[in-house]
């Protein structure tokens, strides 16, 4: 098990030119997954620590690991870092990046110089970002609000929004190169009809990502402003309305969860029906509901502000809007359990975080309602409650999304099967850690633990000791993965062109696939996740 | 379909991801206008605080609207209409393969854009001498046109409001222009080594698309501005 | 897939809109001179929106561009903007209603 097997010598995205300038200069959009997959890792860890720090403070209800001004930078840290820095980006920037291209029979992304920028622009905003974590960091939560962060917080808000700032333009830049792509480059007979749901998914996120970000953009200036020449548009004192700020903050960063969560739904699409071996039930209605969450995601947005001293009556509209838009979200529930109902299922890794993340899903996205509901709200707002509802939609499905998509595309990416026992029992600690993390917050805020609070009531100590203890062993199942997949590279079982016999023009080149992604365009006749007609190690091969 | 660059007759001007110049071309303009759209919202958040503070402190606005220059403000519209034109017409002289009347229009737009910036200039400066600018000089004094002299105080924080907006939206948009001279600047320099033709000026296209925009940006910025409380 | 077309306005085409533009222009001065009360505003952005509709369409070669996405795209920005407006005037408009 531990020789080392070698590809059998054929040029290959990863072959093609050796050196750091040749990944540094590339415009190959596989490549630059790759430069994202590594810099993405990299700071999910980071913001790992400071959650490490977090929970090692609530074990007790003292203050007594973390200063009060410390634990404030840790939350934040964590936040900033996690939402920016990685939920954002990764399935758009790892996934997206490598599949779009190909899965539509296309020989790149429409721009790929403006690719390698996005990464860059990341790149520079990790940077800034780190630079500021080093020398003290940010306090006001990752959700910067006014006035504290702009007249009375003394911590690095201009550089920690100007970190934003960049990877905001890292973003819309991914947005704009997918809008583009897919309308423009898609293989001969790849209608819109036949698109791989991935691909819906990611084009409903770009259209988030392109009107969304600029607003957080410009908002971030106004505080910059704010800050540096003392203008008072956030501030009361100056006659400015600290509401706004919200509003403006939170027209980008509502739409931002459904960033986050769309492109993993078009993950959770592919990998059902490939470990279902099913059509998927209901494509169209999967496709616009897609389209349907990113336009309502921007009704939304004051209903993280329903306490906040805004007017009840608008209130009351955007509890409505919420409602809304829960229900795209429960039609694909639905069809992926229809599609997997008298399927041909087997529980490999990806299969194990998608049936995960349906679960998990089910519950971040109701308990997601029960915030839409303005007297529920109020009492639960603020507390752990809606720290456990967030968690539930972000780390129990975003991110268990990403993990079943780099398990299933692994073999494609590198062109080596990972160990599928390992890849199983890292299934089941993410899920069982996480479930342990998480469900007692549910309780904790219910019963009043505010969040963001470096002490609480000795009541809530026994809960809080649950969710410590299952944050280390959600830990232990993140940190396997990196081990395994950097293992798999030197030592794992070279993976034929289409290991899981699945449908989807991905399947159709080599693993790893060349630098042009396909030795002629590809043509496309048939439709999506085309089942009935693939036997079990027997494609069509479009070479 | 079997496609080899290598051995087709191709513009130089292909990337070779593309089938072929017009899937390119379009890709780019459809790539300019969502750039544009981001732009849109971007300056949306603006209009949006201004919207809100306007209705809010509606006579104050009014009354710090007037120490604008409607002269200067007037004029820089003017320049700035006129600098559309001179970009259609740059455009409309790449198509045509006319290449010196492309060159020529490229720098007169960049001499009218250079003109805003430095009438802009002027403006700030009036500003700053006027104690017109936010911080801790800030003094407003109304005007009071004959006949008006009874007009109510004009409220110091609402006024510093107006200004705060007034530069932040006017600044913003002014380092847009600069970003555009920056921009024809090195169309320029293409343009007078012979770079664009007719079978390719996509780049002078897609500059004068963001060149338009931000004139647009300014066609509502005048009015809301400078025209809030003219008449008497 | 469809080429897009050179728009072959002539040059005093483009100039005749300018023109447009400049009256617009003095109209909009002019207008902020008189009293129209409440219409003040409104007339303001009426004029800026003709000005911007005829630099979106000529200037900017959108009428009659083969291009069906261009003006999705354009509907799309203008449409989310106002939304922005729209709905954060929801709050402003009504949080003094008791």
């Amino acid at each position: 098990m531990a020789s080392v097997t070698t590809i059998p010598e054929q040029e290959n995205y990863l072959t093609n030119g050796y050196g750091i300038k040749s990944w540094l200069l590339t415009t190959d959009h596989k490549r630059i997954a790759m430069l994202y997959l590594a810099s993405i890792t990299f700071f999910f860890f980071i913001g790992g620590i400071f959650a490490l720090l977090v929970r090692l403070e609530l074990l007790t209800p003292e203050g007594d690991f973390l200063q009060a001004d410390t634990y404030n930078k840790a939350f934040t840290m964590h936040g900033m870092i996690m939402v920016f820095f990685f939920l954002i980006p990764v399935v758009p920037a790892v996934l997206g990046n490598f599949l779009v291209p190909i899965m539509i029979g296309a020989k790149d992304l429409a721009f790929p110089r403006i690719n390698l920028l996005s990464w860059y622009l990341y790149m520079i905003g990790g940077v800034l970002i780190t630079h500021c974590m080093l020398t003290g960091g940010v306090d006001t939560g990752w959700t910067f609000y006014t006035p504290y962060s702009t007249a009375f917080t003394n911590t690095k808000i201009i550089e920690a929004g100007l970190a934003a700032f960049v990877a905001g333009f890292s973003s819309i830049f991914t947005g704009l190169n997918f809008i583009v792509t897919i309308h423009r480059m898609r293989a001969p007979g790849m209608t819109w009809g036949r698109l791989p749901l991935f691909i819906w998914s990611n084009y409903a996120t770009s259209l988030v990502m392109i009107l969304g970000t600029p607003v957080i953009a410009i908002t971030i200036i106004l505080v910059a402003a704010e800050r540096l020449f003392h203008l008072g548009i956030f501030d009361p004192r100056l006659g400015g309305d600290p509401l706004l700020f919200q509003h403006l903050f939170w027209f980008y960063s509502h739409p931002a969860v459904y960033i986050m969560i769309l492109p993993s739904m078009g993950v959770i699409s592919e990998l059902i029906t490939a470990f279902s071996r099913k059509r998927i039930f209901g494509y169209r209605f999967v496709a616009f509901s897609s389209i349907g969450i990113a336009i309502i995601g921007f009704l939304v947005w004051a209903h993280h502000m329903f306490v906040s001293g805004m007017s009840l009556y608008a209130a009351l509209i955007f509890s409505f809007l919420t409602y809304l838009v829960g229900i795209p979200s429960a039609i694909k529930v639905f069809n992926w359990t229809a599609t997997m109902y008298k399927g041909s299922i087997s529980y490999t890794t990806p299969m194990l975080y998608a049936m995960g993340f349906i679960g998990l899903f089910l519950i971040g996205g109701l308990t997601g309602l029960f915030l839409a509901c303005l007297g529920v709200d109020v009492h639960v707002t603020d507390t752990y409650f809606v720290v456990a509802h967030f968690h539930y939609v972000m780390v129990g499905s975003v991110l268990m999304a990403y993990l079943g998509g780099m398990h299933f595309w692994w073999p494609k990416i590198s062109g080596r099967m990972y160990p599928e026992g390992w890849g199983r029992l890292a299934a089941l600690l993410v899920f069982v850690g996480f479930n342990l993390t998480f469900f007692p917050q549910f309780v904790l805020g219910y019963l009043g633990m505010p969040r963001r609070y470096w002490q609480y009531k000795a009541e809530f100590q026994v809960l809080n000791i649950f969710s410590t203890a299952g944050a280390t062993i959600l830990g232990v199942g993140y940190v396997l993965p990196l081990i395994y997949f950097m293992w798999s590279m030197r030592y794992g079982k070279p993976a034929t062109d289409n290991p899981w016999s699945a449908a989807g023009l991905e399947w159709m080149t080599s693993s790893p696939p060349p630098t042009f992604n396909f030795d002629e365009t590809p043509v496309v006749d048939f439709e999506a996740y085309d089942y009935e007609h693939i036997k079990e190690a027997e494609v069509p091969v479009a070479h | 379909m079997h496609t080899n660059a290598a051995t087709t007759e191709h513009n130089p001007a292909l990337r070779h991801h593309f089938a072929d110049m017009t899937q390119q071309k379009n890709s780019a303009s459809l790539g300019m206008w969502l750039f544009l759209v981001t732009e849109i919202m971007f300056f949306g958040g603006m209009f949006c605080a201004y919207l809100i503070y306007r209705l809010a402190y509606f006579n104050d606005f009014g009354a710090a609207s007037t120490s604008l220059s409607l002269k200067l403000g007037t004029i820089n519209t003017i320049v700035l209409l006129l600098s559309s034109l001179t970009v259609v017409l740059a455009v409309n002289a790449a198509q045509r393969g006319k290449q010196k009347l492309l060159f020529f229009y490229l720098i007169a737009t960049i001499v009218l854009g250079c003109t805003f910036l430095g009438i802009k200039a002027v403006e700030y400066h009036d500003k700053f001498v006027e104690h017109h600018v936010p911080g801790p000089d800030f003094h407003f004094v109304a005007e009071h046109p004959e006949g008006h002299s009874e007009q109510a105080p004009v409220n110091q924080q609402h006024a510093q409001m107006f200004f705060s907006l007034y530069f932040v939206m006017t600044g913003m948009h002014a380092i847009h222009m600069i970003i555009g001279v920056g921009l024809f600047s090195g169309l320029a320099y293409q343009a007078w080594k012979g770079r664009y033709d007719r079978n390719y000026n996509t780049p002078v296209e897609n500059a004068g698309l963001y060149w338009h925009f931000v004139d647009v940006v300014w066609i509502y910025l005048f009015p809301l501005l400078y025209l809030i409380s003219r008449h008497h | 897939m469809a080429g897009h077309e050179h728009n072959e306005h002539s040059i005093g085409f483009y100039v005749v809109i300018l023109f447009a533009l400049l009256a617009l222009t003095g109209l909009t001065v002019g207008a902020a001179l008189v009293n129209l009360h409440a219409w003040n505003p409104v007339v303001a952005l009426a004029i800026a929106s003709i000005k911007a509709m005829l630099v979106v369409l000529f200037f900017m070669h959108v009428k009659g561009a083969s291009e069906k996405m261009t003006k999705v795209v354009i509907f799309s920005g203008i449409f989310f903007l106002l939304l922005l407006l729209g709905l954060t005037m929801a709050d402003y408009g009504t949080r003094l209603w008791t």
